[in-house]
């Protein structure tokens, strides 16, 4: 049994209402730091637990943190991106549903660390219920003097909000976000300037996944040396997986960063193994975006070892044989499913979630959905596959932020791995009954069918 | 000062400038195309991407190569970059990228466009693009839109630049039209088609890159290159009233901003000039107005050539074949 | 201009949208657009017509094509109007992996419409959605704040029968969602 640092106390009835929440060691770390640390040696806790950023970046935060300007007179913000819309990845909902006041209690001490006295908290429209959850949290942490005007009589004044989004993918992009939260369309900015320097209303800003921020809770109230004493390498900590797809157990799990991707996929703990004993086929490890890899590449590295649930061994051997940790969005698919439509439900997400600004985006992703439809419906060719393959080379690292690559990614590994599936699509149409494409599909997937014959 | 080469042309510059700017001030040829940059908006640029150089180089004090192509109409230089832009493969091939995505929902009616013989698109088409079609699909059309009864929006024709968005928000008060929708059905529009109802509004049409925002005084009225541009200016109370007429025999068919060797107006003109003042006798005529890159009446450069070093149109011609 | 003179927030949601106003540094009040619209579209029907955007621009003192940007920018913000019960569906990977095509098929077949559709009685809108963070409770759809999860076409039914007298549009808040400050 791995530990638990953020879904330690998950078990625990009435874990969201502030009075449980308190009783169970709730609030330890904002006492800890404002008490008795300053700003700087949370920062340097922060660092020394190698924490990164666990919206998908994995940029190490500590170092985020030690980016932000902190000119005289002018406000600082902490923006908390709960913008979660990753396909695959549902942790942060689970922890906000959960543990809200794990949220706010990492928020206050965080913000404590960078100076900030306001801190939004940007929530996708589409979880509004969430939104109600932290406001009553809010509410509690006001009551109970953990927010507002000098708190635990220290002269630390913070305040705290909810923003809602009003779907938009893209928002969960930190430049994007704050432009949504200046209540605006949500374009990603051109950076430089970082938010660091200009960020929320010009102001520096720092923006991090609900994780993340929840994660700074443990790191203060055990130092960052525990923190840093679990995991593998620079790989530190836990880390929540959001578990989906043909799978016996789905759901979200705190993992120590280093369970092997096998003990993920099929221990009792975990996963519990395929749906209905069937072989698997494929994994996507980090949401969506991330390299989709074949059973054999996401168990085994190129080179034979053991693939580790951590950043380095799921990207090991790059893109040609590995993928990202990303969000721990991790869907798993079976034996039966079709990897061409499995591929377009992603082109169309992508292509609904550009945002328009940049050309190789807002026309790549719709192209590529419109050649993967034409496949799926029975119309495609060779030559399609190789159109496919140029078009999201031609995106990748062209466009302002990363969606685009986001939406290079997919399609680029898809072809790399089940090239051939591909083909059965478009060599043996006529051999293929019923391809016909609903939005949809049929449930008997006669192309994956066929291209496993 | 910051030294910089492109290209293998190096020039001094100062500090803040950025690669776009310098590549400019060492000539058109070095020079990367922009859809989106117009040098007199702010926070213009960065979004059709036609821009993309490779950094090999990124300064002397860390020569680490840029991980990504990079924007250059938004990248400062720093002192020791070294830049490459056609001699680089990678430029070429993305630039080739770009014009596909910006074609590919681009109506191509050329022939019935106003815009056509000064069109930057079909520039770009023709200097870096492909010369096959690969997409087979129904392109996005929208309808026209009149914006009040000057201005027609050819939304179909759109490559949504943001320029006029930016010169609505900058040079006219109150701004009325927008970027509405997302993605690929992002549209500029005004939503119920409202008359940009300001003395200055008619500036969108010259900074539109396209033939999506026209004059529809000039409407059908001539081909651009049948037309002879004129410097003239009057008093105005409202703008500077230095203009270019576009003659045919003797008729005043438009009237536009001056434009630069960037294609980009000089100073921004008030809607009388541009509508309503269509006489000879309006007008105190400077002389004919100089050579325009961006124009066919400029089609063969008369202005002194700078040719990349590293680099030369064959290269060209031999990918793109 | 649209007849924005014609629409009346009730003075709740008037005083719920200046009091979320002073969630921002003052100037930032453009800061209010989304919840403000949100406030809108749960107020008028569940959609956002001219004459109501541009009562929001009003009140927060902003141009309206800002507000057109905006509400055309968000999937959540309905354009054109919508039946009692909006029904989104989601179809990304996970819920594709899990079986959200048969239940859009089902939905469709039992009410008639197609995606994007609404009855003709309007009482049901059918949108299909990209992913709501529902994954491991796949199949999944979403009415107002409600997600429905682990969906069977049994399910299904019982969600449609519970809806089909409505009284109220669906939404996405309630008059609890936003605290006042």
């Amino acid at each position: 049994m791995g530990r638990k640092l953020l879904l330690e106390n998950d078990h625990i009835e009435g874990i969201h209402s502030y009075e449980v929440y308190r009783k169970n060691g709730g609030y330890k770390s904002v006492e800890k730091a404002l008490k008795s640390m300053t700003p700087e040696a949370v920062v340097e806790e922060v660092k020394k637990s190698g924490l990164r950023g666990r919206g998908g970046a994995g940029f190490p935060t500590g170092m985020k943190w030690s980016f932000l300007a902190k000119p005289e007179g002018v406000p600082r913000y902490l923006v908390c991106n709960a913008d979660e819309s990753e396909p695959g990845t549902f942790k942060d909902r689970y922890l906000m549903e959960r543990i809200p006041h794990l949220l706010v209690e990492g928020m206050i001490t965080s913000s404590y660390a960078l100076g900030a006295n306001t801190g939004y908290i940007y929530v996708r429209g589409e979880y509004f219920y969430i939104i109600k959850i932290l406001e009553q949290a809010i509410s509690e942490a006001y009551t109970n003097g953990w927010l507002g005007k000098n708190i635990l009589g220290t002269g630390y004044n913070l305040d705290l909000y909810v923003q809602c989004g009003a779907g938009a993918y893209i928002c969960g992009e930190e430049t994007a976000l704050l432009e949504s939260l200046e209540g605006k369309r949500g374009n990603p900015r051109i950076k430089p300037p970082f938010p660091a320097v200009k960020g929320l209303w010009e102001c520096p800003t720092v923006v991090n996944n609900v994780e993340t921020i929840a994660a700074v809770v443990p790191i203060v109230n055990d130092g960052g040396d525990a923190y840093a004493a679990i995991g593998i390498g620079k790989s530190t900590g836990t880390k929540l997986i959001s578990a989906s797809g043909h799978i016996k157990k789905p759901g979200v799990y705190e993992i120590e960063l280093g369970v092997s991707v096998e003990e993920f996929i099929y221990a009792d703990e975990y996963c519990g193994g395929i749906l209905n004993d069937k072989k698997l086929k494929a994994v996507v490890a980090g949401g969506s975006s991330v390299p989709i890899l074949p059973a054999d590449l996401i168990l085994k590295t190129a080179s034979g070892e053991k693939r580790l649930m951590t950043y380095e061994s799921l990207a090991d051997g790059g893109f040609a044989t590995g993928t990202m940790l990303g969000s721990g969005g991790f869907i798993v698919m079976d034996e039966s499913t079709s990897i061409v439509k499995n591929l377009h439900t992603f082109a169309r997400f992508y292509h609904h979630e550009s945002c328009g600004q940049c050309s190789p985006c807002r026309e790549g992703t719709g192209w590529m959905e419109k050649i993967l439809h034409k496949i799926l419906d029975g119309h495609g060719t060779l030559a399609d596959v190789d159109l496919l393959w140029d078009i999201q080379r031609k995106i990748e690292g062209n466009t302002i932020c990363p969606l685009g690559d986001a939406a290079a990614w997919p399609v680029a590994s898809a072809i790399r791995h089940f090239k051939s599936e591909f083909e059965a699509y478009v060599t043996n149409r006529k051999s293929i009954p019923d391809v016909k494409y609903y939005f949809h599909c049929n449930n008997l997937d006669a192309a994956a069918a066929y291209s496993s014959l | 000062m910051a030294k910089v080469t492109i290209d293998g042309i190096t020039i001094e510059v100062a500090d803040g400038t950025t690669i776009l700017q310098a590549a400019r001030m060492i000539g058109p040829d070095v020079a990367p195309p922009t859809m989106c940059y117009y040098s007199k908006l702010k926070t213009s640029g960065g979004y059709c991407r036609t821009c993309l150089v490779e950094v090999s180089k990124g300064s002397e004090k860390d020569p680490r190569p840029m991980p990504k192509l990079v924007a250059s109409c938004r990248t400062g230089v720093m002192d020791g970059m070294e830049v490459k832009n056609t001699s680089s493969e990678k430029v070429r091939d993305a630039r080739a990228g770009v014009v596909e995505f910006l074609l590919l929902n681009h109506p191509l009616d050329c022939p019935v466009c106003d815009q056509a013989g000064e069109c930057h698109l079909q520039d770009l088409s023709y200097e870096h693009g492909n010369y096959k079609t690969r997409t087979e699909f129904e392109r996005r059309t929208f309808d026209k839109i009149d914006i009040g009864n000057k201005i027609q929006l050819h939304m179909t024709r759109c490559i949504l630049c943001y320029r006029c968005v930016k010169t609505a928000e900058q040079i006219t008060d109150g701004r009325v039209h927008g970027v509405i929708n997302r993605g690929d059905h992002a549209e500029i529009s005004t939503y119920v088609e409202q008359a940009i109802d300001n003395d200055f509004s008619g500036n969108v049409i010259d900074v539109c890159p396209v033939g999506a925002l026209t004059d529809k005084t000039f409407r059908f009225k001539s081909r651009v290159w049948f037309t002879k541009p004129m410097y003239a200016h009057r008093n105005c109370d409202k703008c500077s009233g230095k203009v270019s007429l576009w003659y045919k025999g003797d008729d005043v068919l438009r009237v536009t901003g001056r434009k630069d060797q960037w294609g980009e107006v000089e100073e921004f003109i008030c809607n009388t000039c541009r509508f309503d003042k269509k006489s000879t006798s309006d007008w105190v005529i400077e002389g004919p107005a100089p050579i325009n890159r961006h124009s066919v009446i400029s089609a063969n450069k008369y202005a002194k050539l700078v040719k990349p070093k590293e680099f030369t149109l064959n290269d060209i011609k031999a990918i793109t074949d | 201009m649209s007849d924005s003179n014609k629409i009346t927030f009730s003075p709740e949601s008037e005083a719920l949208i200046k009091n979320l106003v002073k969630r921002y540094p003052e100037g930032k009040h453009k800061s209010a657009l989304l919840p403000a619209l949100h406030i809108a579209q749960a107020e008028f029907n569940g959609w956002l017509s001219a004459p109501v955007m541009d009562k929001v621009a009003e009140l927060l003192n902003l141009q309206p094509i800002e507000v057109y940007e905006v509400a055309s920018f968000y999937s959540m913000y309905n354009l054109k109007p919508v039946g009692k019960c909006l029904i989104e569906v989601c179809r990304t990977s996970s819920c594709w992996l899990r079986g959200a095509e048969d239940v859009v098929k089902h939905i469709e077949k039992r009410l008639g419409i197609k995606d994007g559709e609404t009855t003709t009685d309007g009482k049901f809108t059918l949108k299909t959605v990209e992913c709501l963070g529902s994954c491991g409770t796949a199949p999944m759809l979403q009415i107002g704040q409600t997600f429905y999860e682990n969906l069977t076409l049994e399910k299904v039914d019982k969600i449609l029968e519970e809806w089909k007298d409505a009284g109220k549009h669906s939404s996405y808040l309630d008059e609890h969602t936003f605290r006042n400050i």
